[in-house]
């Protein structure tokens, strides 16, 4: 049983993965965040439609709220509508180019971590 | 009996203990009843299972441990090393969704993820705690999501509220995935199953497409937690990097 062996050697194991795992790193760079490759068309083709059909149902909800509140029926619904349908279009696009859910336009990992830094300097200010 | 029958009844909320809590209905439902059930087999699962810790482990060991390294190494990929405070969050999250779905889909069992407002409930609480992390992490400049950087001025009446419509759509989008893809699944299991005998020798395709039908159901069952825990770790992510 491996229970009885010395831990020297157990040490000695996980320096070996830790390793392994680094090289691995090193050689295929940080694992994206794109998460659609994984899962089949039928499946994207689906999301997508669920992303375009909930923007456009929570603009008309907005929208119908408003009115309610501001009593400026009918207005309001149609504008937010229209902005709904915006909001999925680019729930759509952001999602079929691998952007995942992010709000806001990235498109490169090394935009991103520019980005981080500007925003750190920010903070420090 | 023939209600009995109707594809829709394995849906119905019934009560199993009738309380009343001022003018509030607080019955114990079947649908409680399973999320119970789901949270106290997850326990069970990882603290009886990981009592022995044993350097080789047996299988539930094997189960729990196996779950484990999978949720951290998904937090890790998609939140990295500052997503390590929220593991515990997503870790249980996973799991008691995961459960949910397995054991709605034992014969006479019930689905709570089948149900928008579990769904949404869960959706919502992520949603709000996210916005609630991202404001605390970043304070004002949080609010600078909703404009990226970059964009003209003038653009910016137009494009702010379309941002603030994407963002609120992702509570919605989370919960009806996984309501509409429990619900669809288990409706048609019992629409197929209800042909098998007026077809009588024919029933035979309709039976050996449930047959079919129940493994890409448990597949899906595991997916739609899946998809739902790297949903909630992308909104972690985005909450804490913040571009």
């Amino acid at each position: 049983m491996s229970d009885q062996q010395p831990p020297e050697k157990l040490n000695d194991l996980e320096a070996r993965i830790s390793q392994a795992k680094r090289a691995e790193q090193k050689r295929y760079g940080q694992t994206s965040k794109n998460d659609s490759s994984q899962q089949s068309g039928i499946g994207q083709a689906l999301r997508m439609g669920l992303e375009m059909v909930s923007a456009v149902a929570v603009g008309a909800l907005i929208g119908w709220a408003l009115d309610q509140w501001l009593d400026t029926k009918p207005w309001l619904l149609l504008v937010f509508i229209f902005l709904g349908t915006a909001a999925g279009m680019l729930n759509v696009y952001r999602l079929a180019n691998g952007f995942g859910y992010a709000v806001g336009y990235q498109k490169t990992d090394q935009d991103q971590d520019t980005v981080k830094d500007s925003d750190n300097h920010k903070g420090k200010e | 009996m023939a209600e009995a029958h109707s594809p829709i009844t394995q849906f119905e909320i019934k009560a199993l203990i009738p309380l009343k809590l001022g003018g509030l209905d607080v019955s114990f439902t079947n649908s409680a009843a399973m999320m119970t059930l789901a949270v106290v087999a997850v326990g069970m699962l990882m603290v009886l299972s990981m009592r022995g810790h044993a350097l080789v482990p047996n299988r539930m060991q094997s189960i729990a441990e196996m779950s484990y390294i999978f949720i951290a190494n998904l937090v890790r990929d998609t939140v990295g090393p500052e997503g390590r405070p929220y593991f515990p969050f997503i870790f249980s999250l996973f799991m008691f969704i995961l459960f949910g779905n397995i054991f709605g889909m034992v014969p006479y069992s019930f689905t709570f993820t089948s149900h928008i407002i579990v769904t949404f409930a869960l959706a919502g609480f992520i949603f709000v705690g996210v916005t609630l992390l991202g404001i605390y992490k970043h304070k004002l400049h949080f609010l600078s999501f909703f404009l990226p950087p970059g964009v003209p001025v003038w653009m910016a009446p137009l494009l702010i509220p379309i941002e603030i419509i994407s963002y609120l759509s992702r509570p919605v989008s989370l919960s009806v995935r996984l309501f509409a893809n429990m619900m669809a699944g288990h409706l048609l299991l019992k629409v197929f199953a209800s042909f098998i005998i007026p077809l009588g020798l024919l029933g035979i395709m309709p039976l050996a497409f449930l047959v079919a039908l129940t493994g890409l159901e448990v597949v899906i069952a595991f997916l739609q937690a899946f998809i739902f825990t790297i949903l909630t770790c992308l909104y972690v992510s985005d909450a804490i990097h913040l571009h």
